[in-house]
């Protein structure tokens, strides 16, 4: 077991207060708070090491260049794939699903092919392709989701099709923390010869994710959900995959030659290896820095430590929050498939007014759709908040938090 | 002549269907700002004097201590601006 008390030390930020109160952090699906480690890295990348990289022979560059490609190696070997030439610095995840819809879909959907995405999605993984299939005349099909949160794998698995191009499916729902068993659902892809992308932005940063197990074509996620700083984030590929794909953007760094043909008076273009194809222009340097810093943080923990410190927060945190009047709970409460966010609600008071209550108490948590709109249509729910823990929070934290939701419940 | 500006430092849309507005108040004018609109607009509920469920003339809003207020049912910006600054006032 991880000792969050030891971690603590290592994030500034928890030593705030807000509002006069001890800051206890609880919006961690929506970003995660940095270590020192972390911000360390990226200052002394900036005070000691920074230049452009893959541009100059100057020692500075030649740097720079080491460390974001050692940054694409340290990743490459956290989720198991086969090296740098698998992973993709992006912005985050939805940069890295834009990628794929735009640099394999553009050029392999067309009318009649089918795109299988479910409804407890985030935005990121329904919004591009709902764009895509404009231009493609594919078809977006939505599966659908039981009563508890739970994916409804038969009507998900029964829309896969030879008609089908792509499944796109997250690892770990954003609002309900529900664990979807992606393995199955990308052999039954395979099986039907789609690619499978996963939308891993609530699963990298919380459990062990191997993607030659999960078999996936595609891993998206993000570096600020991970501790890593934000504008930086993977997108993992098969490189055969990869290889076969056009680029997204075209610019510097991306290409090999640009060479002009004073006969046709035109450019030939080709481009670059793996993964700079997918890197135009400047990239990230300092985020990739700083998310090569945040992995080396997490792999000293250990990701079976992680997840099983949030199962015993959620564990410990639901039934405290049941207890509390006027609290319901949404989604499945079974531990076994659902990972640390517990989506609630308190009768009466619209989510904002809960987390503006709890902002009082310095207790931070999230409101609104969290970018899931149809989910919560769904559960015929206007909006719901929602607690979502990490490596740094404590038992101590969900009794303060409760005991604030059970005075909430009074108003 | 107090205006908005003097004491609200951003509002903000919520995110989801219930179309809620987030008034924050400014740093330094928050307590100044909280104080004022107590003194204007009727309690109804308060839990440890720093959540208040306050009505003025038809509507209704929450205050909080923090010096945030959330309003609801607001048909558009200028029905916001021109509660706030009778309430600010």
């Amino acid at each position: 077991m991880l000792d969050p008390y030891k971690i603590r030390e290592d994030f500034p930020i928890l030593k705030r207060k807000v509002n006069g109160n001890p800051l206890i952090y609880f919006d961690n699906a929506s970003t995660s708070q940095k270590p020192k480690q972390v911000i360390n890295a990226i200052k002394e990348f900036y005070e000691n090491h920074n230049a452009n990289v893959h541009r100059a022979v100057h020692t500075l560059s030649q740097e720079a260049t080491e460390l974001y490609e050692s940054a694409h190696e340290e990743v490459a070997k956290f989720i198991n794939a086969e090296g740098m030439e698998e992973t993709v610095f992006v912005r985050g995840t939805t940069e890295a699903i834009n990628l794929v819809a735009y640099a394999w879909g553009l050029h392999n959907l067309k009318k009649g092919d089918e795109i299988i995405v479910s409804l407890m999605e985030h935005h990121s993984n329904i919004v591009p392709w709902e764009i895509i299939s404009k231009i493609t005349m594919a078809k977006v099909k939505y599966g659908e989701v039981n009563d508890d949160g739970t994916l409804d794998y038969e009507s998900f698995e029964n829309l896969i099709s030879r008609k089908t191009k792509i499944v796109c499916l997250s690892h770990v729902s954003n609002v309900t923390g529900i664990v979807n068993d992606v393995k199955r659902v990308v052999k039954v892809a395979h099986e039907n010869g789609a690619l499978a992308l996963v939308d891993g932005a609530q699963s990298v940063p919380h459990m062990p994710v191997n993607v030659k197990e999960l078999d996936a074509d595609f891993l998206a996620f993000s570096g600020h959900k991970m501790l890593g700083p934000t504008g930086i984030g993977v997108l993992y590929g098969k490189k055969d995959i990869l290889e076969s794909m056009e680029p997204f953007q075209g610019g510097g760094e991306m290409i090999r030659e640009v060479s002009f043909n004073p006969k046709t008076k035109g450019c030939s273009i080709s481009w670059n290896v793996l993964p700079w194809k997918f890197e135009a222009g400047t990239p990230n340097v300092c985020g990739g820095v700083g998310l090569m810093e945040a992995v080396r943080y997490l792999k000293r923990i250990g990701m079976e430590n992680v997840k099983a410190h949030e199962e015993m927060l959620t564990k410990y945190a639901l039934p405290r929050m049941k207890n509390c009047e006027k609290a319901k709970i949404f989604g499945t409460q079974d531990t076994s498939v659902k990972c640390g966010i517990i989506p609630f609600g308190i009768d009466g008071l619209s989510s904002h007014d809960v987390a503006l209550f709890l902002d009082n108490y310095g207790i931070m948590v999230r409101s609104g759709f969290h970018c899931a709109q149809p989910l919560h249509e769904i559960f015929k729910l206007s909006s719901t908040a929602r607690v979502s823990f990490y490596i740094y929070n404590t038992r101590e934290e969900i009794d303060r938090f409760t005991e604030v939701l059970k005075e909430i419940g009074q108003f | 002549m107090v205006t908005t500006e003097d004491y609200v430092a951003r509002t903000d849309g919520t995110c989801g269907k219930e179309q809620d507005v987030i008034v924050t108040f400014k740093y330094d004018k928050k307590d100044e700002a909280v104080k004022r609109i107590l003194e204007k607009a009727t309690t109804k509920k308060s839990i440890a004097g720093i959540v208040f469920e306050m009505t003025f003339k038809n509507f209704s809003f929450r205050l909080y201590g923090s010096g945030k207020a959330i309003f609801r049912d607001l048909k558009n910006k200028d029905e916001l601006n021109n509660l706030l600054s009778e309430l600010l006032s």
